[in-house]
């Protein structure tokens, strides 16, 4: 036996403890097949263990090496509680249990190294949106709508605006005529599938979620639109019909631009809209990363990249302001769709936040069509975990302000606001998307929720978060082919369409009571809250 | 819920016309108030119809302060009337001291001004009167503008009635519209602003129902002219947007329809001027009016116009016969004034309409 240092690991130092109880367990091995991150393995143990064989009890005790299943103790095999093991046990012998000794804090930093892991935060939970009610219910002398009887407008706007008085119009005393075109304008489902790139997706997971969006259109004429995420797209699908469903996401990695470049004289119809992002939520300022584990031949192919590390810087190198960089990036965007194509641009929600979206709303060219901010509770893919937990900012109280500056200038809805963040991170995505866009959104967008409809185990209390391993137990965001196997693509579409169609009655379930047929953006007298604090901060009405 | 009314005639009368108009739909109304518009005036006021008409209502310090400020601007007051009032033990009323209707000459140097100019100068001119009189509550300017008066009082409109002798009809104080409501508001304090109609550079309107989008209205149209204050009643936003849709924007009118309750986009989508439609609805978002709701309004050029939210919520009738034109909430209150009419050409415009009667008294309806 080796000599026992006092440095060395127990289990007892990582997250989760495995709990196995030998007396159920078979050794069948489905535990140690399914574990994708070889945290467990099959091992012999020597036992001791009284036996009585005769017809009388005559117990002997025997001494004897027996198969077990044994948790690693290893850094590069922790078990991160997915529960896969339990889930394909037949005889319940073991899980996964938190533990709260844990040492790995202090363990995972070893040889230098930054911890990694999927875009979650874990340490801010708490959410404003939790402590708001809609609170303003129209009842005799404005009575509320019958929400499963009346029609509602649920439609948000992608794409700029402009003011009254700057509309083309020609009026020869009766009838107003449009004298040239206006800037593009698409009127889409107030919830966007947010951007999750093939790569940091697996393809089936992307394929799921492009399959519900094109259901929920065709089927249920629900105008939903999903963005690609950076690293383009298959050519397949930038040639087909649907490409009108999608946005396609140009970020600072400009990955997967070369392809669709290339297939833009092959497109039937005009995609959704363009979503220039320049940052992110749940790490803002650390850019994009998607580690070479993940850099799978397919990914290698779509972003024409060898498989390396793909780091997406934190901003659009090469530009010094937002001016010139909104300026350059829009005018070649929309050029190149000759201006039919709003364009919108994403950013991490900051203290800067307000300033950019008062310069987009002052730019004299007209040329930005949303402003999509993201806030700390946002994100699903790899990122370093200093950045996922003590970088960010909430979302709301800066979609509020980014929508008082506007209504200060009288600019309200010129730029579509779109947030994002955490929204249906308690399962609600209705009441979160109804909430901020009383505050004044007009539509948010949505990501990680898509993924846990897919199956993903992960949670803001550290479970699983294994994005960035390539290991993911779910084949949501994997590119091993094993795993990704493991990912039913059409059950994963259901689910997203079934949650997507619930979610709608629900919206009309809370604009019937505040008696709205259209959404109600920026009627934050239907809100009130319990916390003082945040009607001082938003402006909206304190109650207890 | 409000109860409102509008008479246009091609012969002058008298206010008490608008009180019989009102008062038998008084179920509907809670006696609270009674606001009036009156335009195109004939009686006392007729050798003054170009001049601007100052509509006050104010205390004695209040009624120095509008001296002193109209001097200084070099307004000439040109004719004065001061209501005789009834003073008469059990009348529920909460009058002002005084009530001053005083036709002005613009100043000397606005001579050759444009009429535009000129308009611009009686809202600046009625905006500062507002700001001096809200001070310490000395009074309030109602409107100041050619050929318009403004009563508007807080009581049982049957006994502001015999305050002011508006039952009696002696030719004095004519006009050939009258835009009427009888009721203070109920959503916020009462103040003498809220009770409709509002008025605003020729404009005049008042409101049954509600708003809903009150909050996301205002704080749009705060931002979109200085005219646009106050803000003391939800339905001050209807008159704002038609002033905005007309008076700046120069839209035709059939369009304010179109920015208060716009059309779903499933049914934009099929229409002819879909692009227009389009370009409105999104640009003119937050002008979208929603609640129960009817509007009588009165513009500029003394034609009369209703028209309701998109559902419905709220009646409105228009009738008449050829000399007078009536619209109303209630069907009874036309009875009353036009016994005669033929009913059967009575109009209940519906939700997706605009009826509008001009000076022929001909009516003209726009379907949405
Ligand atoms: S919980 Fe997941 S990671 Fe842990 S042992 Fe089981 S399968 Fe492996
Ligand atoms: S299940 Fe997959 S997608 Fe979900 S947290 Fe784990 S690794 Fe990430």
């Amino acid at each position: 036996m080796e000599t026992v240092k006092m440095q060395d690991m127990t289990v007892t130092d990582l997250p989760w403890k495995i709990e196995y109880q030998p007396d159920r367990c078979t050794m069948c091995g489905s535990c140690v097949a399914a574990c994708s991150f070889d945290a467990i393995e099959a091992a012999m143990e020597r036992r001791s263990i009284t036996v009585s064989t005769g017809y009388q009890p005559s117990p002997t005790q025997k001494h004897m090496a027996t198969p077990v299943i044994k948790q690693k103790s290893r850094l590069g095999n922790v078990c991160v509680g997915c529960g896969m093991c339990e889930k394909v046990c037949p005889n319940k012998a073991i899980r996964p249990v938190r533990n709260t000794d844990s040492r790995y804090n202090l363990l995972a930093r070893n040889g230098g190294n930054t911890i990694k892991r999927g875009g979650r935060t874990n340490l801010n939970a708490d959410r404003t949106l939790d402590r708001i009610i809609v609170g303003r219910i129209s009842q005799m002398t404005d009575p509320s709508l019958d929400s499963v009887r009346h029609t509602f407008d649920i439609l948000a706007p992608f794409g700029r605006v402009l003011p009254p008085n700057e509309l083309p119009f020609a009026s020869d005393g009766h009838s107003l005529k449009l004298t040239h075109a206006t800037p593009p304008v698409k009127w889409i489902y107030p919830v966007i599938f947010s951007d999750m790139s093939i790569g940091a997706l697996s393809t089936r997971a992307w394929e799921a979620i492009a399959l519900a969006t094109a259901y929920l259109n065709e089927k249920h004429n629900l105008p939903i639109r999903m963005c690609s995420g950076e690293g383009g797209m298959p050519v397949k699908l930038l040639e087909s019909e649907q490409l009108k469903y999608m946005i396609i996401q140009i970020a600072s990695g400009h990955f997967g631009w070369n392809r669709i470049i290339k297939a833009m004289p092959r497109m039937k119809v005009d995609p959704a809209g363009i979503l220039i992002k320049i940052g992110q939520g749940a790490k803002p300022g650390d850019g994009g990363l998607l580690p070479a584990a993940k850099v799978a031949e397919h990914v290698q192919a779509i972003r024409g990249v060898p498989k390396a590390d793909l780091m997406s810087p934190p901003n659009h190198q090469g530009l010094y302001s937002i001016e010139e960089s909104v300026q350059k990036m829009f005018m070649s965007m929309n050029a190149a769709f000759k201006f039919r194509v709003p364009v919108a641009i994403k950013c991490a929600a900051s203290a800067t936040s307000v300033s950019v979206y008062n310069n987009l709303l002052r730019d004299p060219y007209k040329i930005c069509g949303g402003f999509f901010i993201d806030g700390i509770q946002g994100g699903t893919g790899a990122a370093n975990e200093i950045s996922l937990d003590h970088t960010g900012h909430p979302v709301v109280s800066k979609a509020r302000e980014c929508y008082l500056a506007a209504v200060k200038q009288g600019r309200q809805g010129q730029i579509p606001l779109w947030a994002g963040g955490g929204i249906g991170m308690t399962g609600n995505a209705a009441a979160d998307a109804f909430k901020i866009i009383c505050l004044g959104a007009n539509g948010v967008f949505i990501g990680k929720l898509l993924i846990q409809l897919c199956g993903c185990i992960g949670n803001e209390h550290g479970r699983c978060n294994s994005c960035s391993t390539g290991k993911c137990p779910t084949g949501i965001c994997t590119q091993d082919p094993r795993l990704v196997k493991r990912l039913d693509v059409d059950k994963a579409a259901q689910n997203i369409v079934e949650y997507m169609l619930a979610l709608d009655s629900e919206m009309r379930k809370l604009m019937a009571p505040i008696g709205n047929s259209s959404l109600p953006v920026g009627r934050s007298d239907a809100l009130v809250t319990t916390d003082k604090a945040i009607a001082d901060k938003l402006g909206i009405q304190y109650v207890c | 819920m409000c109860r409102i009314g509008a008479i246009k005639s091609k012969v002058p009368f008298h206010p008490s016309k608008a009180l019989y108009l009102m008062l038998p739909q008084q179920e509907g109304h809670d006696n609270s108030g009674f606001a009036m518009t009156m335009q195109d005036l004939a009686g006392r006021f007729t050798p003054y119809k170009d001049k601007p008409l100052l509509s006050l209502a104010c205390t004695q310090k209040g009624a120095k302060l509008v001296e002193d400020y109209m001097e200084t601007n070099n307004f000439l007051p040109v004719h004065e009337w001061i209501p005789k009032v009834k003073q008469q033990p059990g009348l529920d009323i909460k009058a002002m001291p005084y009530y001053i209707f005083r036709n002005y000459d613009y100043p000397e140097h606005y001579g050759n001004a444009t009429k535009a100019a000129k308009e611009e100068l009686l809202l600046n001119t009625r905006l500062a009167l507002r700001a001096i009189l809200g001070k310490n509550e000395e009074g309030y300017a109602y409107s100041f503008w050619p050929d318009v008066l403004t009563l508007k009082e807080i009581g049982d409109p049957r006994d502001i009635a015999t305050y002011f002798h508006l039952w009696d009809d002696n030719g004095d104080m004519m006009a050939r519209n009258i835009v009427v409501q009888c009721r203070q508001n109920t959503n916020y304090d009462i103040v003498r602003y809220a009770a409709h109609p509002f008025f605003l550079q020729g404009y005049t309107l008042c409101a049954n129902g509600e708003n809903t989008f009150y909050t996301k209205n205002k704080e749009y149209q705060k931002s979109l002219h200085r005219g646009y204050i106050g803000f003391e009643s939800d339905s001050q936003n209807f008159l704002y947007t038609l002033h905005y849709v007309l008076h700046e924007l120069k839209w035709p009118i059939k369009y304010y329809k179109h920015i208060i309750t716009p059309l779903p986009f499933e049914e934009i989508k099929s229409r002819p001027d879909c692009a227009e439609l389009t370009a409105i609805r999104q640009s003119l978002g937050h002008l979208e009016i929603n609640g129960p709701n009817t509007i009588i309004a009165m513009l500029p050029d003394g034609n009369i116009m209703t028209c309701c939210d998109s559902k419905k919520l709220r009646p409105v009738v228009v009738g008449g016969d050829d000399t007078t034109m009536a619209i109303s909430s209630e069907v009874c209150g036309i009875n009353t004034i036009l016994p005669d009419r033929s009913r059967e050409n009575d109009i209940y415009p519906n939700e997706r309409e605009i009826v509008v009667i001009n000076d022929r008294l001909e009516v003209e309806r726009w379907k949405q």
